[in-house]
């Protein structure tokens, strides 16, 4: 293999060309991204670079070190398609970069909600820089989804002073990653910080004609706002992939080792569909260490190496900062699985695990890091669940 | 010098903690010692805490990776490094000699 070429320039496509050089690829590596910006980090975009607190250089990812990676940079580049059996990654320019190896990296994009100016989401720096300006102006803020995004904007928007109303279609907020029981804590967060949490409700129109100025909720109250931030999901970039002879079922599929059902093709990251052996499944993870550890283990597999990889990269985890306080996730929870608190009480710091069959298989912490290193380690350990 | 504990407290795997100014850590990696300053240069956060697999530590926050034998940072977010010290043991004794700060260039 003389040529790799990893497609999507964020922290899994990064952490692809850094896992090559570091398992010893001599060949050459190119990396396409359509964003023109030099990789960074998104969690803070909706957090310290959101507040002003961390500067563009901070959550610049690239170390000196990535300088000796040699690597043929070709940012605000979009891949339009993949030519397997010709093998190559073509441009939305028709320029067609013919290459032994594919790493896919394409990542997600914000779902969006059609409205007039005033109407945000957040995944890229050029969308944190416009929401940033926006909550500038003070006033009043409307976030539409409770999730991850829409909890850190709340958290972010209410520190800087602004009136905030969060809107939930579900009855609970983060009922599907954590559970109704722990779902309604999050709930709580909101509430004790002074932001108001409307749940079971979706939204009907985003009302204004040059600016938005209010949302308009299906049971027919008005919610005036100065700014809204959608954040209601994420969709996984591989359109573009279509005819390629790819699986796809959400993300595109792989295994355990993040091989695509092409030779010489891997995906890694938000826009791939991986067999998790914690969870016994086939799943599409959003979360920030998938797009950090994934490249390892995809890198291995591209190369033909067989490599042992650290016992944590093997459950699931992601966290979340929001009003102060550092939640923290680890497993996989499914419908039934039982959540019960072992450490503190939900209205302070608190950690919680859940259990299938009395057997530990997720746990959530609340500003508790060393209990959760504990379980954390102690799921690792468990090993496969069925 | 500074004394740590006896040798036998610090297990295979774990840590322990020096709450000076700046908190230095010793971690066990499997038999051998090190010891590195135990906050993390991303946000503030206590190294000990962390999840050590053979030389590295991975930050209990945010999840960046730290090489304990050199202090170099292995995994982001974190772009800079975490001072090393020297370990001595003697007499069954952990000491711990504190590396010079750095000049602030």
């Amino acid at each position: 293999m003389r040529t790799i070429t990893v497609v999507g320039a964020s922290i899994a496509g990064l952490s692809a060309a850094r896992a090559l050089r570091a398992q010893e690829f001599a060949g050459r590596i190119i990396v396409i991204g359509d964003e023109t910006h030099e990789p960074y980090d998104r969690p803070p975009l909706s957090k310290g670079f959101l507040d002003g607190s961390a500067s563009l250089d901070d959550i610049t990812l690239s170390t000196p070190d990535d300088k000796l990676l040699d690597i043929d940079w070709r940012l605000g580049s979009k891949a339009a398609a993949l030519d397997t059996s010709a093998r190559a990654v073509v441009l939305e320019t028709g320029e067609r970069v013919v290459t032994d190896g594919v790493v896919l990296a394409t990542g997600a994009r914000a779902r969006e909600m059609p409205g007039p100016a005033g109407v945000h989401t957040l995944r890229t720096l050029n969308d944190a820089i416009a929401l940033k300006e926006a909550l500038k102006q003070g006033g009043s803020l409307v976030v539409i989804g409770a999730g991850f995004i829409g909890a850190e904007v709340a958290s972010t928007a209410r520190q800087l002073g602004l009136d905030v109303t969060v809107v939930e279609a579900l009855p609970t907020p983060m009922a599907g990653p954590l559970g109704t029981q722990m779902g309604q804590v999050c709930a709580d967060l909101h509430r004790r910080n002074g932001v108001r949490l409307i749940t079971g409700v979706p939204v009907a129109a985003l009302l204004g004609d040059d600016r938005v100025r209010a949302v308009l909720l299906a049971d027919g109250r008005e919610i005036p706002a100065d700014a809204v931030v959608v954040g209601i999901g994420a969709i996984p970039n591989v359109e573009w992939l279509r005819g390629s002879g790819l699986a796809i079922e959400g993300g595109v599929v792989t295994d355990a080792r993040c091989v695509t059902t092409v030779p010489n093709v891997v995906a890694v990251g938000d826009c791939a569909s991986a067999f998790n052996e914690h969870a016994g499944c086939v799943l599409r993870l959003e979360h920030w260490t998938s797009a950090v550890q994934q490249p390892k283990i995809a890198a291995a597999g591209l190369l033909g190496r067989t490599s042992v990889h650290a016992a944590r990269f093997s459950v699931p985890y992601f966290w979340s900062d929001q009003y102060g306080s550092h939640l923290q996730f680890a497993g996989h929870r499914r419908d039934g699985d039982v959540a019960e608190i072992v450490e503190g009480s939900p209205d302070g710091p608190f950690a919680a695990v859940y259990r299938r069959d009395s057997r530990p298989v997720a746990v959530l912490a609340v500003d508790q890091p060393r209990v959760f290193g504990r379980w954390r380690r102690e799921l690792a350990s468990e090993g496969v669940l069925s | 010098m500074i004394p740590v504990c006896a040798l036998g407290e610090i297990h295979p795997g774990e840590a322990v903690r020096l709450d000076g100014e700046p908190p230095i850590s010793v971690f066990n990696a499997n038999g051998e010692l090190y010891a590195i300053d135990d906050t993390c240069t991303h946000q503030d956060a206590s190294l000990a805490d962390g999840w050590l697999e053979g030389c590295l530590i991975e930050c209990p926050l945010h999840a960046s990776c730290f090489d304990l034998r050199t202090g170099e940072p292995t995994g982001p977010p974190a772009k800079v490094g975490v001072r090393t010290h020297e370990v001595v043991v003697q007499d069954g004794h952990v000491y711990v000699v504190v590396a010079p700060v750095p000049a602030v260039t």
